[in-house]
Parts: structure tokens; C-alpha cells; sequence
């Protein structure tokens, strides 16, 4: 059973949720600290109310790094020609930053969580259109809550190869999924994060050093974190219910499926049966009928749910377990 | 330093902005100017967020892309809807008397609006960010000219953005510039460290008070007291036994989560095999 460690250094060898190196175009991903504050200053701003704030990382590609040098953040989706007015958005946001010399090659996007649990549906196709035009992007995942713990909780994300497949023929039913022997284990890779920057900002820092507070970010010591304790445990319950009901789901299923190739046999039998009598007594048998207008067998219950579940549980595990 | 007028309040997002633009400026500007945006108080103007705005300068005369700027204005409004225009700044010392021209375009923008200067070419040895308020002078009627006052400027950060700006300047030390974020352990191992750090000194400072070689001030000595007032009084008994139960709590959910996370892979694996 693989865990998800936490990253703990700089090293290039990846951090995949298989344990071993990762296998694909982008080895470590390095942010500048301008991204990392725009994208807690988003947050801060937009996202008290709602679930998650959105917005697209730009950079560029330089061997197996990916750089994320820039960001903007989307507005949140609240007319219902949301979908127009984004691309339009994206549109013109790329094509004025352009103007100032920023890059504007779109490498992946950033989402923030509540609590951690980010493996949605939607999650999951943007990031598969994305990876799928561009080989190398990656989804930021941002935890508000643990940053404000004291440790800023950013990670990136892609989906594994083996994934993007099963995405790429929709084939959700249980047999794919086995063909391509994937767990939830296998749906996401992380890839190790670093922080840059210029040697400018730098400056900038010590100047912030000299004139501003000292920080408190002494939550990290609080012995009392029982409320984050129980709202993660708390969904770790809702998920396992979700959990039993799929499963109480597929078991149906299965069930149906073996009553149903029962009664094929048995009509077959009698089929036989009658045919044989029928010949015994000269008579012309009756035609096979077509087995499968009669017999539609159950809809297997596309499995991908009980995937994307298992990998909200393993989020909440995760931060939980101290 | 004059402190009519309000205090400007900046994010570090601002100033990090300002100088990603500025380092990303095209060949042969000397400077580069942008928009201000951020919400008025009564008695203070924060500055939240800020765009660059393409421009070209030479001897005599100045051109902004106005339609540019209106445009991302518009942008950004989609975003952040409570954020307005509410002054400009540019890179660079001085204040020129193209600042003058363009400090009367953001007045059409926004009433009263400040303006910002961020000594990127550090030419006194830091990087000075200074903010200023524009202000009729002169004879009226006659030469009437404009003046820039200067104002206070303050750096104001999010709970969460403090502690992205410490990680941030953590990477100054490191060598390469770069550091990769630190596990949970070793954060809590450097948290538990400065505050013993700060305990050492405040120790010693009150050894050197009580041994004479500092005088007494007495407002240290308040805050002291409060400092020590804040510990409650609890017999170390019962401490021990608030701790140990909490430990026995995080435990058991970590034995729980430890349960079902093999139910999960076992679960997975049954579903494979069958």
C-alpha cells in the first residue's frame, strides 16, 4: 500500500505516489514566489463563501522543469453564460499580458481544496484536457487551511499515464479499469515542488524583513487542533458512506448480472428441450431467438466513482493522521 | 515625514508584482508604469493588486496605452469586483514631470489618486518604496504647479500571505535561490525552535536587568508581566493528564485512519482480482 509521503527535499527523483521516479516529461516544478502570492491573495480575497477558486498558471518549459512564472485567477462562475464569458476572459487576459512581456503559455492551473479532498469529476476532465493539450501541465492544489496552520500547503498534481487512457476511451466499466489495473493509488503522481526567485525580489524581501512584524505563526504549536481534527474526520465519514453505497451499488449489480445469466441458461435449456421434443414429433424447431434482445444485461456502474472516492478518502486520511 | 493625508497599506503581492514587471520591462525603457488597485477607508488606502500598463517614454514627450489599462481594469473587475483604480505607480527614484502627465490621467480615473515609486535600480543601496498624494501649489491664477506629498506606507499581510512571505525568504539563503517547502515535522521542529530562541533572550535581558547592566524600562517590564499572567496555573498533574488524553485521542484517529486506509487498499485489490 503506497502512502503519500509528504515532499521533504529538493531532489529530482519524484515523489510518485508509486514510490519510484517518475516516468513522465516534467520532473520537478519550480515556482516563482510571485505565483505563491498571488495565488494565497486570490484566496483570501474571493474565496471565503464558495468551495474553490480557480485560475490558470502560465510559464514555460525548460528541460524536465516546469517554471510557473505568472498567474491570473478566474472569475467565479456565478451568471450562467459562465462558460463563454471564460474562454473570452482567457482570451483576453493572454493576450494582454502578452503585451508586457509575461508569459503567456498556458502550463496548467491552480484549485484551491477544502480540507484537502480535491479528486472530483471535474477535477479530473479539466485536468485531462489540459495534460492532453499540453503533455507537461500539472494542477496546483492549494490548502488554505493547513497554510493558515503555519506551513504553506501547495502541491502539484498530474494524472498518471495510465490514467489519461482510461480517460481518453471513456471506458469507465469494471473490466477497463482491470485491464489497466488502476487503483486510486495510481490515478495522480505528485511532482516535487520548488520555490525561486529573482534576485530582485530578494531584495525586496529583506527590505520587507527590516520594516514589517514578526510573524506568529506559532499555530503550528497549538495543541488544540481538535476542531480541524473532527471537520477532517467528519468528512472522512461522508466519504465512506458514499463509499458503502457504491459498493452496496455494485454489488447489486453483479448479483443482477449472475440472476440474469441463470435465467439465460435456463431459457436455453428449455430452448433445447422444446427443440428436441419438437424434432422427436417432426416438426421444425423454433428459431434461436436473440439472446440479448431478451436478456439486456444491467449497465455496469462506472467505476470511476468509487475511484474518485477511495481518492477523497485517502486526501482526508492524510492530514488527519497527525 | 508628513503624515497628513491617509496611510497606504500594501500587500507584498504589489511589490512582488512591480518587480517581476519591472524585470520583464522592453528593451531600452528605463522604467515602467502601472495601475494601483485596491479599496479606500476613511483614513487609509490599501493597495491589494496592480497590473503593468505598456508605455513609451522619451525626452519630451510620454504615451500610455489608455485602452490597455481600461481593459484590464475591466479584467480584473470580473475577478475581484471590490477592488478600484485607486492610483499608479512607476519604478525608478525620482519623480519626473512626465509623472505629472500621468498622474493627471489616473485623475480622471480616481479621485485623489497616489502614486507609488519603487526604487528598483536601488540607487541609494535599498530599494525605497515611497507613496505620495499630488497637491496644487503655486500663486492661483498664475503658475500653478503640482506637488507630490509624501505619505506613510505601511506593509500589511494576510495571515496566510505572512507565512508565504516567510517561505519566500527563506530561499534568500539558500545558494541557488531556491528551496523545495518543508515537511510538517521539520516545521514544527523550527517553530518550537524560535520560540525557545525568543525565551533565551528575553532571559538574558532579564538577567542583565536584575544584574544592573541595563536599565529598567518599565513598559518591558508590563509586557513581562503580562507574558507570565498568560500562563495559566495548573497543577502539573493535571496537566500531564489534559496532554496524555489529547495524545490518546490523536492515537486512536490515527489507528482509525490507519484501519481504513488497509480497508481501502484491500478493498482495491479484491476489486482487481475478481
Amino acid at each position: 500500500m503506497a502512502s503519500r509521503k509528504e515532499l521533504s527535499s529538493v531532489s529530482s527523483s519524484g515523489m510518485a505516489s508509486t514510490g519510484g521516479t517518475l516516468d513522465s516529461p516534467v520532473k520537478q516544478v519550480q515556482i516563482e514566489g510571485l505565483v505563491v502570492m498571488k495565488i494565497i491573495k486570490h484566496y483570501q480575497e474571493e474565496g471565503q463563501g464558495s468551495e474553490v477558486v480557480q485560475g490558470v498558471l502560465l510559464g514555460l518549459v525548460v528541460d524536465d522543469r516546469l517554471e510557473i512564472t505568472n498567474c491570473f485567477p478566474f472569475p467565479q462562475h456565478t451568471e450562467d453564460d459562465a462558460d463563454f464569458d471564460e474562454v473570452q476572459y482567457q482570451m483576453e487576459m493572454m493576450r494582454s499580458l502578452r503585451h508586457v512581456n509575461i508569459d503567456h503559455l498556458h502550463v496548467g492551473w491552480y484549485q484551491s481544496t477544502y480540507y484537502g479532498s480535491f479528486v472530483s469529476r471535474a477535477l479530473l476532465d479539466s485536468q485531462f484536457s489540459y495534460q492532453h493539450a499540453i503533455e507537461e501541465s500539472v494542477v496546483l492544489i492549494y490548502d488554505p487551511i493547513k497554510t493558515a496552520q503555519g506551513s504553506l500547503s501547495l502541491k502539484a498534481y498530474r494524472l498518471t499515464p495510465k490514467l489519461m487512457e482510461i480517460c481518453k476511451e471513456k471506458d469507465f466499466t469494471p473490466e477497463g479499469l482491470k485491464k489497466a489495473s488502476i487503483g486510486f493509488e495510481n490515478m495522480f503522481e505528485e511532482v516535487p515542488i520548488v520555490i525561486k526567485n529573482s534576485h530582485l525580489i530578494n531584495v525586496l524581501m529583506w527590505e520587507l524583513e527590516d520594516k514589517s512584524t514578526v510573524a506568529d505563526k506559532h499555530e503550528l504549536l497549538n495543541l488544540s487542533s481538535s476542531n480541524h481534527l473532527e471537520k477532517s474526520l467528519q468528512l472522512l465519514m461522508d466519504r465512506v458512506d458514499d463509499m458503502s453505497q457504491e459498493i452496496v451499488k455494485y454489488n447489486t449489480y453483479s448479483r443482477n448480472l449472475s440472476k440474469q445469466q441463470q435465467q439465460k441458461h435456463q431459457y436455453l435449456q428449455r430452448r433445447q428441450q422444446e427443440n428436441a421434443q419438437r424434432q422427436s414429433r417432426g416438426e421444425a424447431p423454433l428459431p434461436e431467438e436473440d439472446m440479448s434482445k431478451l436478456f439486456k444485461p444491467p449497465q455496469p456502474p462506472p467505476r470511476m466513482d468509487s475511484l474518485l472516492i477511495a481518492g477523497r478518502e485517502q486526501d482526508h486520511l492524510h492530514p488527519g493522521g497527525k | 515625514m508628513s503624515v497628513y493625508g491617509p496611510v497606504v497599506k500594501i500587500h507584498p503581492v504589489v511589490l512582488a508584482s512591480i518587480c517581476d514587471s519591472y524585470e520583464r520591462r522592453n528593451e531600452g525603457a528605463s522604467r515602467v508604469i502601472g495601475t494601483l488597485l485596491g479599496t479606500v477607508d476613511k483614513h487609509s488606502i490599501e493597495v491589494t493588486n496592480c497590473f503593468s500598463v505598456p508605455h513609451n517614454e522619451s525626452e519630451d514627450e510620454v504615451a500610455v496605452d489608455m485602452e490597455f489599462a481600461k481593459n484590464m481594469y475591466e479584467l480584473h473587475k470580473r475577478v475581484s469586483p471590490t477592488e478600484v483604480i485607486i492610483g499608479w505607480y512607476a519604478t525608478g527614484f525620482d519623480i519626473t514631470e512626465h509623472s505629472v502627465l500621468i498622474h493627471e490621467y489616473y485623475s480622471r480615473e480616481a479621485s485623489n489618486p497616489i502614486h507609488l515609486t519603487v526604487d528598483t535600480a536601488l540607487q541609494s543601496g535599498k530599494m525605497n518604496i515611497r507613496a505620495y498624494l499630488s497637491a496644487q501649489m503655486g500663486v492661483p491664477g498664475k503658475t500653478v504647479g503640482v506637488m507630490f506629498t509624501p505619505l506613510t506606507v505601511k506593509y500589511i499581510y494576510y495571515d496566510t500571505e505572512r507565512i508565504g512571505v516567510d517561505l519566500l525568504q527563506r530561499t534568500r539563503d539558500a545558494p541557488s535561490r531556491s528551496k523545495g517547502l518543508t515537511s510538517d515535522l521539520s516545521q514544527v521542529g523550527g517553530a518550537a525552535a524560535r520560540v525557545q530562541d525568543m525565551l533565551t533572550t528575553v532571559l538574558a535581558y532579564i538577567d542583565d536587568v536584575l544584574s544592573g547592566k541595563v536599565a529598567a524600562d518599565n513598559s518591558v517590564g508590563r509586557f513581562l508581566t503580562d507574558l507570565v499572567n498568560k500562563v495559566p496555573t495548573i497543577p502539573p498533574e493535571d496537566f500531564e493528564n489534559m496532554l496524555n488524553s489529547n495524545i490518546n485521542d490523536l492515537l486512536m484517529v490515527t489507528y482509525l485512519s490507519n484501519l481504513t486506509q488497509a480497508q481501502i487498499a484491500l478493498h482495491e485489490k479484491l476489486v482487481l482480482l475478481s
